[in-house]
């Protein structure tokens, strides 16, 4: 006798909740093979202005935590997927109708990403800042800061290790993270947020959308409290309006990029949203 | 006779050998342009200098082809040691040739001479010989070995500082393997059309740096030529804001230094001479003409009385008037435009509520001219509180608490600069940590140095100019581009004014 599945509700992430879209819209999520694997919450305007706001609630506490702990929580989530590895592989055998190797290498690099951009978080500063010598008294310091919330729309081809190559380095430097999943692959994002929100990351750091990236994006790259936009996974969108929607409100902004390499680890994906903060200090006349 | 009235002691201008007549500098000569010229005025007197070139289509294209040759054929091959040999020269001709400069830049902007010679000029000449250094050394520039060049820079740059702006651009992005095409402001071309006479002293190859005046239309066509691979803009947001959107969808690096409305906090404990003194550079320097101005004054509510009183006391010893007198502290309005802006913006601060107060001066008959002028009573919601005045207006706000300070400071769009004054480090530290700004001074203000990275949050724009952060700005990795996905469609270009920072 076999026994009866219990299927999962996928539903978004905000603010460390799993609600379901306010419009009570889902969408069909099938295999490579086009079976019916879940119904996803397919986001609204709303959902994502909601998402902001918890990001934006989320800035002060991730951003003032030390370089330290939030090394130490970002190595936590790789940690937490690690033990959830099984799950994760055969969600994507079944979504992206893959091998069980090629799924688990996918998990593998994903874990193994989480642990090198965890190791930054206390060293980019490092890297990425300096003393200035200017020509007078004065102790000048450039530092890096977190630019602040993060609109980010997650490579479309990839269940897992697009979105955590996507997310991770944001993450980093103290900026929180609205991100939309791959459409069509969108259950392991959801899975990802469980690992999220049973790892130490605090509410409103990470928030997941799902549903259509054309509808959403436009939302967030003209939205006023978001800093910053990362198009990597929108290639296939009118990208270049979201561009020009972003500049209304000069965000910074990473472009489209496809294929394997698509977010390849990198500083510069840490870097691109750090903001310098140069200090000038008087030194006293003794 | 009281101590305020000294003779006059106005700067020579023999040492000036001005052309009637201005061409644009392109591949290493100068041509005429094919718009219809303009002509520069002084803004002290509104007396005609010289008359200059307009830069139509294909004045661009020729000075962006020009760039492009010297970078395919010269700059890109050369080495960095020898492209920072030429940069030394430029320096050093800058040395020499301050004085003249000093002069050309105060008759043609309207700074105080004192300001020319004694901030901009040695601060260009600084920039060159700063950048000169890194040009064979860019492998330690933070972008891992064998960072590249961009190719040809596209620089617009503002009237407020305008031969400093054109060494903020041309010397890192020179130093850095680029080719330049540079447009001053329509109303300061002057000192960058005599640095073009130095770029050919130093012999350096035709086409390395291209200088193309004109009014906003030249900006609009330089900055969108398909043919260029990095903007470089300082202007005012709106400008900053069109550019941003022209580039969309191609691959061209842009920097945008924009404007600002930088707080100047000034807490109980202050040593309350050296603030008064840094309040009035922060805000009066250069006539208020400074995208880093300290323009909203944040007083702790206890020394409140007593900070306005000596900012008044102390405004009233300022004299205003010829740039080129040696004895002047504030000089003219750069335009008649800007100077209207700056009447509207204070008469809406008078209507919306504020106290005006503004210094007594004998104000010229011809030239432009506004006097420095302080409000109080001023609200966060003013306009004069959150709009860029761009002029010698200060707004004076009042705080309890550093909480409360910092949520001032923090609310504006901008986000470029503010100012902290304290005589507590750790207080003066946890400050700095928690305002959104790119440059931060405590104890000072209004300090530069090539050493030293200049640049703003949130829409006072983005990049970093100045120190090793700045010489970034004009290179990429040493490693292939990430693939990029070509754009669909091409926009329509949809910058519509000059820089008019």
């Amino acid at each position: 006798m076999t026994r009866l599945a219990v299927p999962k509700t996928y539903k978004l992430y905000i603010g460390g909740a799993f609600p379901r879209s306010e419009s009570g819209r889902t969408y069909e999520i099938v295999s490579a093979k086009g079976a019916f694997l879940a119904n996803a919450s397919k986001a609204s305007r709303k959902d994502a202005r909601d998402a902001v706001v918890a990001a934006r609630a989320a800035v002060g506490g991730w951003s003032g935590a030390t370089a330290y702990n939030r090394a130490q929580v970002l190595y936590r989530v790789a940690e937490i997927l690690e033990g959830r590895r099984a799950q994760f592989v055969a969600e994507i055998v079944d979504a992206e109708g893959v091998s069980s190797a090629v799924a688990t290498a996918q998990v593998d690099t994903a874990i193994d990403r989480w642990v090198w951009y965890a190791g930054w978080a206390d060293k980019y500063a490092q890297v990425a800042g300096n003393a200035n010598p200017v020509a007078g008294p004065y102790f000048n310091i450039s530092v890096p800061e977190p630019t602040g919330v993060v609109a980010i729309i997650a490579p479309q081809d990839s269940s897992l290790l697009g979105l955590v190559s996507a997310v991770a380095p944001a993450l980093v430097s103290g900026n929180t993270v609205v991100v939309v999943a791959s459409e069509t692959l969108p259950l392991s994002a959801i899975s990802l947020s469980e690992v999220l929100a049973t790892s130490d990351v605090p509410k409103g750091v990470v928030n997941v959308l799902t549903g259509s990236p054309a509808e959403i994006a436009p939302w967030l790259a003209s939205h006023q409290d978001v800093n910053a936009l990362d198009l990597v996974g929108a290639g296939a969108l009118d990208w270049v309006d979201l561009q020009i929607a972003a500049a209304d409100t000069l965000k910074r902004v990473l472009t489209p990029e496809n294929g394997p390499d698509a977010a390849a680890p990198s500083l510069g994906r840490i870097t691109a949203f750090v903001e310098t903060k140069t200090v000038w200090h008087t030194k006293g006349l003794i | 006779m009281s101590f305020l009235e000294y003779a006059p002691a106005p700067e020579s201008q023999a040492i000036l050998n001005l052309r009637s007549e201005y061409g644009l500098f392109i591949d290493g000569e100068f041509r005429e342009g094919h718009g219809t010229p303009f002509a520069s005025i002084s803004p002290a007197t509104e007396k005609h200098i010289a008359t200059i070139s307009t830069a139509d289509a294909a004045d661009v294209d020729a000075a962006v082809a020009a760039a492009r040759r010297a970078y395919d054929r010269t700059w890109s091959r050369m080495s960095g040691a020898d492209r920072g040999k030429y940069l030394f020269r430029i320096a050093r001709l800058v040395q020499e040739r301050s004085r003249e400069l000093a002069v050309a830049e105060s008759l043609d902007n309207g700074k105080p001479i004192k300001e020319s010679r004694d901030v901009d000029v040695p601060l260009v000449a600084a920039w060159f010989f700063y950048y000169a250094g890194w040009a064979d050394k860019l492998d330690h520039a933070g972008l891992g070995a064998n960072p590249a060049s961009l190719g040809v820079a596209a620089q617009v740059i503002p009237w407020n500082f305008p031969l400093l702006m054109l060494a903020w651009k041309i010397a890192p992005a020179l130093a850095a393997g680029n080719t330049v095409v540079l447009k001053p402001a329509e109303t300061t071309s002057l000192t960058a059309l005599l640095f073009a006479e130095i770029v050919q002293q130093a012999d350096l190859p035709p086409g390395v740096v291209n200088i193309i005046t004109g009014a906003g239309a030249t900006g609009v066509a330089l900055v969108g030529h398909d043919d260029v691979n990095a903007v470089a803009f300082t202007g005012s947001t709106p400008v900053g804001r069109a550019i941003a959107k022209s580039v969309a969808g191609t691959n061209k690096k842009v920097t945008l230094e924009l404007g600002g409305k930088a707080a100047n906090i000034v807490f109980d404990d202050a040593p309350i001479d050296q603030a008064i003194e840094g309040i009035v550079n922060g805000i009066f320097f250069n006539q208020g003409h400074v995208c880093c101005a300290g323009s909203r004054l944040l007083v702790q509510e206890s020394i409140h009385g007593e900070v306005v009183d000596r900012l008044k006391a102390r405004l009233s010893t300022l004299r205003l008037g010829d740039p080129l007198d040696k004895n002047t502290d504030i000089g003219a309005i750069n335009s008649s435009a800007q100077l209207d802006r700056i009447r509207a913006l204070s008469d809406i601060g008078e209507a919306e509520g504020a106290e005006r107060w503004t210094a007594e001066c004998t104000i010229p008959e011809n030239g432009f001219w506004f006097a420095p002028t302080i409000f109080t009573n001023v609200s966060t919601s003013h306009r004069i509180a959150q709009e860029e005045v761009f002029g010698p207006v200060l707004s004076v706000l009042t705080f309890r608490t550093p909480a409360e300070a910092i949520a001032k400071a923090n609310n504006t769009p901008f986000g470029l600069s503010a100012g902290i004054w304290s005589d507590k480090g750790s207080r003066i530290l946890a400050v700095a940590d928690k305002l959104r700004a790119g440059v931060i001074w405590a104890n000072t203000f209004n300090r530069f140095d090539p050493a030293s990275p200049f640049g703003g949050y949130k829409e006072s724009g983005y990049g970093r100019e100045g120190g090793r952060h700045g010489i970034a700005s004009y290179l990429t990795s040493g490693t292939p581009a990430r693939p990029a996905v070509a754009a669909a469609v091409t926009k329509p270009k949809t910058v519509t004014k000059g820089a008019t920072k």
